[in-house]
């Protein structure tokens, strides 16, 4: 397995770390003029997201993690695993609840997403910024309500639920941001 | 990734400083001289290019090899200028400054590159206390911010004390460790190990100097004896050595030592540097025994320091990555 040196650390790099995938963050080179030198990293464990702060000492040799991401096709849920595609080669890769997390709350077929690949496996699932998902539930808003104050719970086909303004209707198609889980607007299509 | 390093190769032909910071670099300069050539401090030049090397493990040199020879020639970039103007001291040169390129590797960092400019400068008859004054002038020469602040003074054992709560002179590995724990630094003991210096060096680096920031302007004095690099060990306290070190807004900018000038003293601790070289697999030193020949000389009585130049051009422009003030940081060089 490849490996890398504290020297080579920078933000994106990925290393195995108590036999976990990680993303380097950050990393700050510190040491005094005459002393020894240290490398304080800011690390993601991309099992579990979680950030945590390490040091070693410079020059230590780390374990690379065979990790890429690659964009992928969302195909089809069949109730246990999420199906993507590799556009490109028609590749195809199965990814379980734990890698897709939030993910599978805004998922819709045939959406672009990017994969994470540990060993060839998927460790997560992230989706597009932008989804536009249909509204299959939401209270009727008040007649003549164009306003947008307020708004209101909607749920969208997939299961999640946004809050949109009181005059978006069931049955409409919206564009939401998948980082924020907000509603952007109404879709023009 | 190959997008990547082709935008890189078409955005990096430019410098990564601005026009603002290539000006303050100059007039930086200018004062620097300014104020030396007041105090008669003579400016020297002297090789980046060298046969010895530098032998501290903890500061890698470059190496390179003259082949115009039938016998290949191993020379060393200067990791500090300090060996040759100790020779021009011995020579008589009075007292001396210089502003040198000076080269350490893998040290690239928001406040490292390998490739750095110091402000190296000995004065003849000053004892560590003046060197310190003296330093604290020049800062607020070229510092505006220094304008009307305070010089702190204060000694190693004590601001170590202050953060950390362990003596830092007499405190065992167990008591760093202990301490290490407190603030939540769990690899210090997997860094550290035995080595009482790196436990030092990293709950200074980790504790100590993050409390400095809000200090305009600080000497740190009286260093532990293990720490003493080329300074002498006090007279009347040998646990501790005389170098200072001058930290402003939390910055590390210089290290200052009343220089040591024993000719034995300094053998045994460039053997002793040698060895942990070789016991840590580190690549072989060229001992200089050019600087030891002129110490048998005799080195006058000086104290000596060098200031990281780069580091107070970020304090002056008030940017926070080094290459904000190098022409072409290492990754543009």
């Amino acid at each position: 397995m490849a490996s890398y040196s504290t020297n080579e650390f920078k933000g994106g790099l990925k290393i195995m770390l108590d036999n976990d995938p990680c993303s380097i963050i950050e990393n700050e080179f510190v040491k005094p003029g005459k002393g020894q030198a240290f490398s304080r990293v800011k690390i993601r464990n991309l099992k579990t997201g979680r950030v945590i702060e390490r040091t070693f000492k410079s020059g230590e040799s780390v374990e690379a993690a065979d990790v890429v991401e690659t964009d992928m096709q969302f195909l089809y849920y069949d109730g246990e695993f999420w199906h993507f595609m590799v556009p490109d080669t028609f590749e195809q890769y199965s990814a379980g609840e734990n890698a897709l997390g939030d993910a599978k709350m805004w998922l819709k077929d045939q959406d672009i997403c990017t994969v994470t690949l540990w060993n060839g496996q998927p460790l997560s699932v992230m989706p597009p910024n932008f989804v536009e998902l249909t509204i299959t539930e939401t209270d009727p808003g008040l007649k003549g309500d164009t306003s947008g104050g307020g708004g209101k719970p909607a749920t969208l086909e997939t299961g999640a639920v946004v809050r949109v303004p009181l005059f978006v209707q069931i049955g409409e198609l919206i564009k939401v941001d998948t980082r924020k889980g907000e509603y952007v607007g109404r879709s023009k299509e | 990734m190959l997008g990547d390093q082709k935008s890189n190769c078409d955005s990096f032909w430019a410098p990564s400083c601005s026009l603002e910071v290539l000006q303050l670099r100059a007039q930086v300069y200018a004062s620097i001289r300014a104020f030396f050539n007041s105090r008669c401090v003579l400016e020297v030049e002297t090789p980046l290019l060298n046969q010895a090397s530098g032998t501290e493990p903890t500061i890698q040199f470059f190496e390179t090899h003259d082949q115009s020879r039938l016998k290949q020639q191993t020379l060393f970039l200067q990791t500090s200028p300090e060996f040759a103007m100790k020779r021009l001291l011995a020579s008589g040169s009075g007292s001396i400054f210089q502003l040198a390129k000076a080269f350490r590797q893998g040290e690239v960092g928001r406040f490292h590159n390998p490739e750095f400019t110091l402000l190296e400068w000995y004065r003849i008859g000053f004892d560590l206390d003046a060197l310190m004054n003296e330093t604290a002038d020049l800062l607020v020469h070229l510092l505006p911010s220094l304008a009307k602040q305070k010089t702190m003074k204060v000694t190693y054992q004590t601001i170590f004390n202050n953060a950390v709560g362990v003596d830092p002179l007499s405190a065992s590995v167990t008591d760093f460790s202990i301490a290490a724990e407190r603030f939540e630094l769990p690899d210090a003991q997997s860094v550290c190990g035995q080595n009482r210096s790196a436990w030092l060096d990293f709950l200074f680096s980790c504790v100590v100097q993050p409390s400095l920031v809000s200090i305009p302007l600080v000497m740190v004095y009286d260093y532990p004896a293990c720490q003493a690099s080329l300074a002498r060990l006090k007279e009347n306290n040998p646990l501790v050595s005389e170098r200072f070190e001058v930290f402003v807004s939390g910055v590390e900018l210089g290290n200052g030592f009343y220089e040591l000038s024993d000719p034995v003293e300094q053998r045994c601790r460039f053997d002793a540097e040698i060895a942990q070289r070789e016991q840590s697999a580190l690549p072989r030193a060229a001992k200089d025994q050019r600087l030891i020949a002129a110490l048998e000389k005799g080195l006058p009585n000086c104290s000596g320091i060098a200031l990281g130049i780069d580091r107070l051009l970020m304090l002056r422009a008030g940017v926070d990555d080094i290459a904000e003030v190098l022409s072409f940081g290492f990754e543009r060089a």
